[in-house]
């Protein structure tokens, strides 16, 4: 695993990505983490009691242990996950070998919604962050 | 797996206490907690647990100033003890970029830290790290039992039992009463910034510099 180093501009594009595919539908918070632990870039509506270093250390290693299930059962990863809760939910989708997107969204966006445009953004930010390293 | 943010300026390191069950890997961070000043600490998250075991692992983020103009965020892990976890520990140790392995000097835990140093070599491997290039210091713990009835190992029995092969710096400590804690968290902190600064701060010839 080796040391992510992030740049300005990969980091400018990814948010804007972010913000177009994702926060002007309707989601309100996203994380892009990696799977250390580390928050990448936080986009959307900051709730200020909102602690993003505890999302993102507990978003890692609920995506560690789900994929070490993964592995239980025969499986190499499960690439997505999804917590639904009364008001909002919460999506995990992994992107690429490193990062993890997590999207925080309440019950007026539909998943399916969500679902489709996570998996548009995953490549496209794949692809941001193969050229920026 | 240091995170370096060009834009907002920031390293973040990570740095896991790894150690057998019982050891006090979560008292050490406790006390930290509770000594730093609240500018330079975030909220200690630890997660549920049963009974005073650590169950998946505890975090707190600190804040450590600056070199070079970077921001550095050093956050600290501890891992569950217990053997039958390993599956947890092997996760927490995703991306570490510093070691402080916590050795319990109560003398019917010999093998148990011996098990757990063999553990975490086996863990690292399999992240394809090396124990030996990555910063790593030894802490041996409750030694304010030393004097006590209670039988502990000697200073040269650790040694010989742990850090024949490793050779790192060693403190003393007794976690309870915070003696030798910031001691420990002080290397680790220099070690593990001075490792991955070498590696892409301060080394004209990486990809850092020509981002810059």
């Amino acid at each position: 695993m080796a040391d992510l180093v992030l740049t300005g501009p990969a980091l400018e594009k990814a948010r804007s990505q972010i913000n177009e595919a994702l926060i002007e539908a309707g989601v309100h918070t996203v994380l892009l983490i990696d799977q250390a632990g580390n928050v990448v870039a936080s986009c959307g509506k900051n709730r200020k009691d909102l602690d993003l270093t505890s999302l993102a250390a507990l978003a890692a290693a609920n995506f560690g242990a789900t994929s070490q299930m993964a592995k239980l059962i025969g499986e190499d990863d499960f690439s997505l996950l999804f917590h639904k809760g009364k008001r909002d939910s919460i999506h995990f989708a992994k992107v690429g070998n490193e990062l993890i997107l997590v999207t925080i969204f309440g019950d007026e966006v539909s998943l399916g919604l969500v679902r489709l445009r996570v998996a548009e953004l995953t490549g496209s930010i794949e692809k941001i962050f193969g050229q920026g390293n | 797996m240091a995170l370096i943010d060009l834009s907002k300026r920031e390293v973040h390191c990570k740095i896991v206490y790894y150690g057998p069950g019982r050891c006090g890997k979560t008292t050490n961070l406790l006390y930290i907690y509770n000594s730093m000043n609240s500018n330079a600490k975030g909220k200690l998250l630890t997660i549920e647990t049963k009974g005073d075991r650590t169950l998946f692992f505890d975090l707190l983020p600190l804040n450590l100033g600056k070199i070079n103009g970077f921001d550095i965020r050093i956050q600290l892990y501890t891992v569950p003890g217990q053997a039958i976890y390993e599956a947890t520990r092997k996760l927490v140790l995703k991306g570490v970029d510093g070691l402080v392995f916590v050795a319990d000097s109560l003398r019917v835990r010999r093998n148990k830290n011996i098990e757990s140093l063999n553990d975490l070599i086996t863990n690292l491997k399999e992240y394809n790290l090396d124990i030996e290039s990555l910063p790593v210091v030894l802490q041996y713990n409750k030694r304010d039992l030393a004097d006590s009835p209670i039988p502990t190992l000697t200073i040269e029995e650790l040694e010989e039992d742990l850090n024949s092969r490793l050779n790192v710096q060693t403190f003393q400590a007794a976690a309870t009463k915070g003696i030798g804690v910031f001691e420990t968290l002080k290397d680790i902190s220099k070690k593990t910034v001075r490792y991955v600064a070498t590696k892409h701060l301060l080394n004209p010839n990486k990809q850092m510099e020509k981002a810059l």
